[in-house]
């Protein structure tokens, strides 16, 4: 079903940021805003929740964590014991120190990798992916707002407008989205 | 706002110094007839002396380095470091005074070095006497504690002046000297780690024993650091402090825990898998007298905040932080203790009623002295450049 969607821009991003204010205090809901760099304290103000990538980050490390340790038990000492130095290689744990470092570049590796690829598929921003954006100036100079009348069924798009024109946009864009 | 002691802190810390005197007291009658006493008692005042003197210390470090590198989010904390590092020239003193009794006797079996019978029979300290004799190291001590108390003393006053006519050439000039704190830190922290700790075990060596002493004393000061603020904060001072300063300084004491295990562990592991019977010993001969305070010590400082600092609500929690923080601050203690005295009293240490009784008698003084430096000077600084970043801060 296609949906109705105003498009807000700004040229600076604490107008925007007041605007916002204002809007989200007549109880409009802001789906989405639009920026070329992090607007700071945007979060709280359009309700967005707090990122849950840190705790996918733990459970990434805790894999690569796991991974590395069934890993190298297998190749340093049930498959091939590896005599380094007379250290003993019947025994994963009485050599466990030679392998913290291993071990440690794997978790960070798998956590980084991990939480990277995870950040690219939730915003959808895979390389070849089409872009996001409403309008490419977003990625230049210009801040946007994303407003979906769906999300606002008390007020009607007059009434949005009227409460709009006070936030000192510049520009105001309305398309059909399905 | 003007901080006042409050009469139960007072109140707490008369207790504390009181409890920590008596259990002094009854510990050197218990056990002034041994042949250790002397070494004990010296090695207790050292391993107090250099950890709440490196408390004041890793503060001063933290200020310089927040100065040096233009930090703005720190502003509104500023003060709380200044006190903590005001810590310093009474640090200095006991530690000056302990280091003093010691050369007076001959090393006291603290530093073997010092003592020129061993010396005579005593191959490997001769090759080393151009560095460690009394006279080189009593002149690289008073040039650190010099350098440190100049540079404390500079900020401090800079700090108040600031606040009085504001402008931006006292940053720059903050900004210079932290900078060259830094430089002289970089060198100092090794070697004074080396004169004053590495040399009790006089016939071993480690390259990253400084940082790693260093890393200790960071980590313990964030922690004071983060605990006092909280205490101010729970009594309602420090109203531009809100909970993106705790969280950072919460990811700082996070953050130098990990640099300290890594650290712990950099050495340990290479010393392990060398295997060369001149730099195992070190090692070797903690791990037999103190297997378990030597691994549950470092289980303490690096799985506590590990696991339980990990999440950003841990991290902005008071109860939380302060929890972890004091067992983390005992943990470093035990590591100044593990430090010092295996490596003069060996297989003699323990653990008893001298060792508690001290530490709980320079806490006191020392918690006594930062509460104090917190009343001499305006809790939040009103000139600073970066003051309005800070009150904003939010992460």
């Amino acid at each position: 079903m296609a949906e109705k969607v105003i498009y807000v821009m700004y040229d600076d991003e604490e107008v925007l940021k007041d605007g916002a204010k204002v809007l989200v205090s007549k109880g409009i809901k802001i789906a989405e805003v639009f920026s070329p760099f992090p607007i700071h304290g945007i979060d709280p103000i359009i309700g967005i929740k707090n990122t849950r990538l840190g705790i996918m980050a733990f459970l990434y490390g805790l894999t690569g964590l796991m991974l590395a340790t069934v890993g190298m038990r297998y190749f340093m000492v049930t498959d091939w014991p590896m005599n380094i130095g007379g250290k003993p290689n019947f025994s994963y744990l009485e050599n466990m120190l030679a392998f913290v470092p291993v071990t440690f570049e794997f978790t960070v590796l798998c956590a980084a990798h991990g939480m990277a690829i995870t950040y690219l598929l939730a915003n959808k921003t895979l390389p070849g992916m089409p872009a996001q954006n409403p309008d490419p100036r977003t990625t230049d100079d210009r801040f946007v707002m994303e407003i979906r009348l769906s999300d606002n069924q008390r007020l009607s798009e007059n009434e949005i407008d009227a409460l709009l024109k006070d936030t000192g946009f510049v520009e105001i864009d309305k398309k059909e989205i399905n | 706002m003007e901080f006042k002691i409050t009469d139960s802190a007072q109140k707490t810390i008369r207790y504390v110094v009181l409890i920590g005197f008596v259990l002094l007291v009854v510990g050197i009658l218990l056990n002034y007839k041994d042949a250790h006493f002397m070494t004990r008692l010296l090695t207790n005042g050292l391993i107090n002396g250099f950890f709440f003197f490196a408390l004041g210390l890793g503060a001063l470090f933290f200020l310089a380095l927040n100065y040096a590198t233009e930090s703005g989010w720190y502003a509104s904390v500023k003060r709380v470091i200044e006190a903590v590092a005001g810590f310093l020239p009474y640090g200095m003193g006991l530690l000056g005074a302990v280091l003093l009794i010691i050369t007076i006797l001959d090393g006291a079996h603290i530093y073997i070095w010092m003592d020129n019978e061993v010396v005579k029979h005593d191959e490997i300290i001769q090759g080393k006497s151009a560095y460690l004799n009394v006279w080189f190291f009593w002149i690289r001590t008073i040039i650190y504690f010099i350098t440190y108390f100049l540079f404390l003393r500079g900020f401090k006053k800079r700090s108040i002046e600031e606040d009085e006519r504001g402008g931006t050439d006292l940053h720059f000039k903050n900004y210079r000297r932290g900078a060259h704190f830094l430089i002289f830190f970089a060198v100092f922290s090794s070697t004074s780690a080396w004169d004053w700790l590495m040399s009790i075990d006089v016939h071993w060596f480690s390259t990253l024993y400084g940082w790693y002493t260093f890393a200790g004393m960071w980590c313990s000061s964030m922690v004071v650091l983060v605990i006092t603020t909280m205490y101010l904060k729970k009594l309602g001072y420090l109203p531009k402090v809100n909970e993106s300063h705790i969280h950072d300084l919460g990811k700082w004491t996070f953050a130098t825990s990990f640099l300290w295990s890594y650290l712990w562990f950099s050495q340990f592991m290479l010393i392990w898998y060398a295997n060369i019977g001149e730099e195992v010993t070190y090692y070797a001969m903690r791990i037999e007298n103190f297997k378990f305070l030597y691994f549950a010590m470092f289980i303490i400082n690096f799985a506590f905040p590990m696991l339980i600092l990990m999440s950003r609500d841990a991290k902005r929690n008071f109860g939380i932080l302060t929890f972890v923080g004091l067992i983390i601050l005992t943990g470093h203690w035990l590591d100044v203790f593990i430090m010092v005295s295996a490596g003069s009293l060996g297989a003699n240490a323990t653990i008893g009623l001298i060792e508690i009784g001290m530490a709980l008698m320079v806490l006191g003084a020392f918690v006594f002295v930062i509460l104090r430096n917190l009343t001499k000077a305006p809790l939040t600084p009103v000139n600073h450049p970066f003051l309005d970043e800070s009150v904003h801060h939010d992460i």
